[in-house]
Order: C-alpha cells, then sequence, then structure tokens
C-alpha cells in the first residue's frame, strides 16, 4: 500500500519535471509534444532509437528556419517531453495532458509495440495523428480500420518471421545449410508472438526444429539454453530476443563455440553496439531490421545522426523514426495544422523520406526491411518486403 | 557435472548482487531498495574505465569502492540517520526505511540518466571460453566467480575474526544490548551500510563484465537481493551466500532438465518454501 504511494509521487514528480527545448522568436512555433520512455524497462531501446531522432529533426528543422507553411510563413518547432517510465497508463495520461494542458499541435507517435497499441485509442480520441515507428503487430489491420489516427511504418510479426524463413529457406535450397534449426524465444509478448508466427512457416520451408526453447525475459544466464542448442547440433540458430538476451546470447553462443552457418538474433542485432562489443565476430549475424545503407539520403542521415546527437543510428528503426517525423513535416507543409486535414493526407499521399518514398496503404507502409545482415562492419538489409537495394545473404564463418 | 558448475557460477553471480544488501539489512536494519542502482553505478564507472581510458574494467574498482563507501556512508548519516533516531520499533524503522531508499532509487536512476544517458551499457572482457574438466565457460563469469569468494572470503573473516566485526555481529543480533556493552551502535550501523554500499558496488563492476546494463535495470537485482536476502536469513553472511548457491543451482537444473521458462517459478518456489517452512531464513534467528 505505501509503496503504491510512494509510485504515485514519484509519478507526478515525473510529469512535472517536463523538458522544453525550442525557440520562440519569428513567427509562433508550432508545438510538438512526444512521450517515450525515459525510464524502465525500455529505456535504453528509446535512448537508442527513438529520442536522438527527435532531437535531430527538431535541430534540423529549426535550423533551415522552420517549417515552410502554405502561406509562404516559417515557423519553428517547439518540442515538449514526458517520461512514460515505460508505463503505458502513464503513456495514456501524457498524450491527454499533452492534448489538453500544454495544448500541443501535434504528438509525437510513442515508442514501442506495446505503448502505441495502448495509446492508440485515445490519439484516435483527441484526433491527433500517431505515425507509429517502432511498433510491429499482425493487429494491423484491425487497428487501422478502429482507429483512422493511426499509421505503421515498421510492418507485421508475420512478416518478419516469413522473411527469416525465407532467407533460411534460400540457403538451404542453396545447399549452403541443412534444415536443422535450434529456436528460442524470450517469454514476453514479442518474442512469444513471433515464435508462434514463425514455427509453421519454418515447418512448412521443409526445417526441423531440433530445440525449442523460451527462457524469461531478464534472465541471468542463458548458458543452458545455449548449451541445449549446442546439443541439438543444429545447422542454423533463430532467437527471437530482446536487447540484454541478444547481447548475452552472441556471448554465450561465442563462448560455447555454437557453431552455426546462420545465426539469427531479433532486436538489439542492428544496434551499432552490437557491432561495437563483437567487433569482426558479428561478420554474417542475421538479425531484424537492416537498411539500405548505400544511398545518398541514408548516408546523410547517418552522418547528420552521428554529427547532431554524438550517437551513430541504428541499422533499423531509427532512420523510419526520422521518416515518421519526416512525413508529419511534409503533411503539415502542404496543408497546415489542421489535425484532421493532416491525418487525410497522410493516408493519401506520398512523402520523400530517407527510407525512399513512402505510400500508406491501409495506413500501412508495406514496403519494409525485415532482415539485416553484418557485412563488412554494418548491418546491411538483406530482405523486404519489396524495397529495392539488399544484398545478398553471406554464409557465417565461425566466431 | 556441467549443470553444478554452470548454478555454482550463476550462484556466486547471486552472492555479489545480495551480499551487500544481506549486511545492509542485516546490521544496520535498512531494507534498501536503492541497493540494484549501487550496483548500477559500479558497472558504469567499470564501463567508463573501459571504454574511456581503456584499461582493465577492474581497475574502476580503485575509485569506485572507496567512492560508494563514502557515498553510502554519508546516505546513512545524513538520510538515515534520522529515521533510525525517530523510529520507535523495527517494524517502524523498516517500514520508513523502505519508503525513503524506494525514493532514493529514483533519484539515482535520475541522476545516473543525465550522467551517463540512458543506452545500453555493454562492452567484451574477458568473454572468451575457459575449459574446466573439458567444457567451456565464460573466462568472465569464473573470474566473477573468483571475485565472489574472495570478497565473500574477506567479508567471513571480517565479520567472524576481527573485533570490530564482532561489534557488527553484536549489533545485528540486538542493537539494544550491544549499546549497553560499550559498541557505538550508530557508528557500527553506518560502517556496515557503508560496507554493503561498497561491496554491491565491487559486485557491479564485476558483473558489467557480462551483463547487459543500462540506467534503470537496478530495480532487477534490488529483487534478486531482496528474495536472497530473506532466503538466508537476517544478519548472516553466510545464509546470504548459502541461499545465493541454492538458488543459481535451482535455476539452472531447472532451465537444463526441464525448461528455462520454468526458472523464475522454481525461484519463487524455493522463497515460497522457504517463508513456510523456516519464516525466519535458512540461517536466520527465530524471534522471542
Amino acid at each position: 500500500m505505501k509503496r503504491r504511494t510512494a509510485l504515485k509521487v514519484a509519478a507526478s514528480a515525473a510529469l512535472t519535471s517536463v523538458l522544453t527545448i525550442g525557440s520562440a522568436y519569428g513567427a509562433e512555433p508550432i508545438r510538438f509534444g512526444a512521450v517515450a520512455p525515459k525510464t524502465g524497462a525500455l529505456a535504453a531501446g528509446a535512448a537508442i532509437t527513438h529520442w536522438p531522432n527527435i532531437q535531430l529533426w527538431v535541430h534540423q528543422v529549426n535550423e533551415r528556419g522552420g517549417l515552410r507553411m502554405k502561406d509562404g510563413s516559417r515557423r519553428k518547432v517547439e518540442i515538449i517531453e514526458y517520461d512514460d517510465r515505460t508505463n503505458p497508463g502513464e503513456t495514456i495520461k501524457a498524450v491527454e495532458r499533452l492534448a489538453t494542458q500544454d495544448k500541443v499541435d501535434f504528438i509525437v507517435a510513442p515508442y514501442s509495440t506495446g505503448l502505441n497499441v495502448a495509446a492508440a485509442p485515445v490519439f484516435a480520441k483527441l484526433g491527433y495523428p500517431q505515425v507509429a515507428a517502432t511498433a510491429i503487430t499482425d493487429k494491423i489491420p484491425e487497428l487501422t480500420q478502429r482507429y483512422p489516427s493511426i499509421f505503421f511504418a515498421l510492418g507485421s510479426t508475420t512478416a518478419l518471421a516469413s522473411s527469416v524463413a525465407d532467407v533460411l529457406a534460400k540457403m538451404k535450397a542453396e545447399g549452403k545449410i541443412g534444415n536443422r534449426i535450434a529456436m528460442v524465444n524470450v517469454a514476453d509478448a514479442f518474442g512469444i508472438e513471433l515464435a508462434e508466427a514463425s514455427r509453421p512457416i519454418f515447418v512448412k520451408a521443409g526445417f526441423e526444429i531440433v530445440f525449442n526453447r523460451s527462457y524469461p525475459l531478464g534472465t541471468q544466464d542463458l548458458s543452458p539454453i545455449v548449451k541445449g542448442a549446442k546439443a541439438s547440433n543444429p545447422d542454423a540458430f533463430v532467437a527471437w530476443s530482446y536487447p540484454p538476451d541478444t547481447f548475452a546470447l552472441t556471448e554465450q553462443s561465442k563462448i560455447e563455440g555454437l557453431n552455426v552457418k546462420a545465426y539469427y538474433t531479433a532486436v538489439a542485432t542492428a544496434f551499432p553496439a552490437y557491432g561495437g562489443k563483437f567487433g569482426k565476430s558479428v561478420e554474417g549475424h542475421l538479425g531484424a531490421g537492416g537498411v539500405n545503407t548505400d544511398t545518398a539520403e541514408m548516408k546523410a542521415y547517418f552522418a547528420a545522426h552521428q554529427k547532431v546527437t554524438g550517437k551513430p543510428a541504428d541499422y533499423w528503426a531509427s532512420a523510419v523514426t526520422y521518416a515518421s517525423l519526416q512525413v508529419l513535416e511534409q503533411s503539415i507543409e502542404a496543408v497546415g495544422t489542421d489535425r484532421k486535414a493532416v491525418i487525410e493526407h497522410i493516408s493519401k499521399s506520398t512523402f520523400q523520406t530517407v527510407m525512399g518514398p513512402w505510400k500508406f496503404v491501409n495506413q500501412s507502409i508495406d514496403k519494409v526491411w525485415t532482415v539485416g545482415q553484418w557485412q563488412g562492419g554494418v548491418f546491411h538489409g538483406v530482405a523486404s518486403t519489396g524495397l529495392p537495394g539488399a544484398k545478398p545473404v553471406i554464409v557465417k564463418t565461425g566466431w | 557435472m556441467d549443470i553444478l558448475i554452470t548454478g555454482l557460477l550463476l550462484g556466486a553471480t547471486y552472492s555479489l548482487i545480495a551480499i551487500g544488501l544481506s549486511l545492509q539489512y542485516g546490521v544496520a536494519r535498512i531494507m534498501n531498495l536503492a541497493n540494484g542502482e549501487m550496483l548500477v553505478a559500479g558497472a558504469f564507472g567499470a564501463f567508463w574505465v573501459f571504454t574511456a581510458q581503456t584499461l582493465s574494467p577492474f581497475t574502476a574498482a580503485l575509485f569506485v569502492v572507496p567512492g560508494a563507501f563514502a557515498l553510502n556512508w554519508l546516505i546513512y548519516r545524513v538520510l538515515l540517520r534520522p529515521l533510525v533516531r525517530r523510529a520507535k520499533s523495527r517494524g517502524m524503522l523498516e517500514v520508513e526505511t523502505i519508503l525513503a531508499t524506494f525514493g532514493m532509487s529514483f533519484a539515482f536512476v535520475g541522476i545516473m540518466l543525465l550522467v551517463f544517458g540512458g543506452s545500453y551499457f555493454t562492452y567484451s572482457y574477458l568473454a572468451e571460453p575457459y575449459r574446466i574438466l573439458g567444457s567451456p565457460y565464460g573466462l568472465n563469469r569464473v573470474v566473477a566467480s573468483a571475485v565472489a569468494v574472495v570478497i565473500c572470503g574477506l567479508l567471513y573473516w571480517g565479520v567472524h575474526g576481527t573485533r570490530t566485526g564482532m561489534a557488527i555481529r553484536a549489533v545485528a543480533v540486538d542493537p539494544a544490548a550491544a549499546s549497553l556493552v560499550a559498541i557505538d551502535v550508530p557508528r557500527v550501523s553506518a560502517l556496515s551500510f557503508a560496507l554493503g554500499g561498497a561491496v554491491t558496488a565491487a559486485g557491479g563492476i564485476v558483473l558489467s563484465t557480462f551483463l547487459t546494463m543500462d540506467a534503470s535495470i537496478g530495480v532487477v537485482f534490488t529483487m534478486k537481493a531482496l528474495i536472497i536476502v530473506i532466503m538466508g536469513g537476517v544478519g548472516d553472511v553466510r545464509g546470504a551466500i548459502i541461499a545465493s548457491l541454492i538458488l543459481g543451482l535451482a535455476e539452472t537444473v531447472v532451465a537444463s532438465l526441464i525448461d528455462p521458462g520454468l526458472t523464475l517459478a522454481a525461484a519463487y518456489l524455493l522463497f515460497l518454501l522457504v517463508l513456510l517452512f523456516r519464516p525466519e531464513g535458512l540461517f536466520g534467528r527465530r524471534q522471542s
């Protein structure tokens, strides 16, 4: 009981610690709200993928004088940030507060699948566009039908899972790997959903799942899992994992000498820290996401991200998050700050983003990167649902 | 054999997490819910030394351990001493310190976010196979276990083999009676609290070589430490060590032979059994 009181006190303290960045000279700035984890389980992921892109976008827009409105005027952007402590209840409260008390013009979509889905009803109720860059779910058709304000940009669970199966099936067909797969997953909504979705796809593609285990989120020692996987003598290793366990599984696999020709870990494989931590060992590692690092836009984006935020962008959702802000930017420049018109505009128009041209089909981007691979120190896309620029998959050779 | 060694290595890891809290709770009677944050702070020290100074992360101990000792001493004297002084009973002190340290944990998380940022902190150190009886184990985990053995050994000797240690044990048994035999109870309590904090931070340094940390992860360690300390019995260093090893072994046995998904269930089942049949903990004294 007392602890709950303490939680409430802490919550209100967190709410009052609002950060306001931006400038207020010239024409009245357009006010943006942002709510995402700064503390809690997803804070580290948000600190890599979400917050730096908001910082970069605000910096770049204001540096070139602000958004160029229809009437020719320039309006700078201003951002109000809230920490939701990775708690969906707090996300919803903060969105309401941004809309009713701070009276912001627009709100940047929250971070992660769970928090975006939780906030979808309140975004819809208040009539704010929600361009979700970090949500992956198979419920996209249901959610977009129910909430006209939500837009998805990272693809669906099934697309992610079947793409991995396609990549492995192709390697098998080319005789590069055998048909034995060891599959593990984190026992959490994301990991369970992907494991369930991928199992029949793997079987249908002619694979035999020789090892299949789940482990709780936050497991401190994954060596029993890796030992078990190794004992099953697999040709490919697939882990539907979250950041801390992606790191731990990889380290343990290296120690145990789990030598497979195809090694896949899900979230965090695309983080620069992953390549940084394991160095040359990651060559040939497959993971969720990927981008086409060869386009001029993407090269400029990576350079600007490093320069403005002082850290490298990740090779998956970072650029998607930035592109989602470009969507808002281009819509506001086209139709102004009328939110209803902006929602209408987003659902109908084509946008020029760092990810290439974007067009929402039924409120969702259907061409996304699904599998990436570390090749020569860069995590490049090797499979997508129809994007150009994928590199051929290479076989992993030892650690 | 594999399972036994893996379990012992994990148990040693747990003892590094819990032994500091065992001192703080057992002697100073402070259920320090900000314990995990101290561990994370130690880990950050190691991360900084390794990445910015390219030194061995263990050199961080040179400033982390004295720093954590001083900081915890200050926390006890300035923030917790007033609570101890006005507490009418042990129960009241526990409730108040739980609230105070719970609040402190938020403050620590905020400070660490400001100083270190919110991303993951991970690096590779000694992540190479070390063979024991032919099977490979992570060298960093083996080193961590060795450090755990050294720290626990030193603490055991300190508590059971020195005069100050005797005072610490006396305060753990009965603070009121201890003051009757001219033991400076406030000083001994502050010393134990500071020592507990220093040990926890040292644990953080070692754990950072194989666990991925971020500013908000402290509470995970606090929870684990709480279970171990309560299982082991209040105020007994041995209890915390044995409980850590039991937990490590149980989790590894379950993960290897049954299903890794059940490790948490196994840990809490053990915890429940101990609470049911020995509510005072494995090595605790029955309250008369």
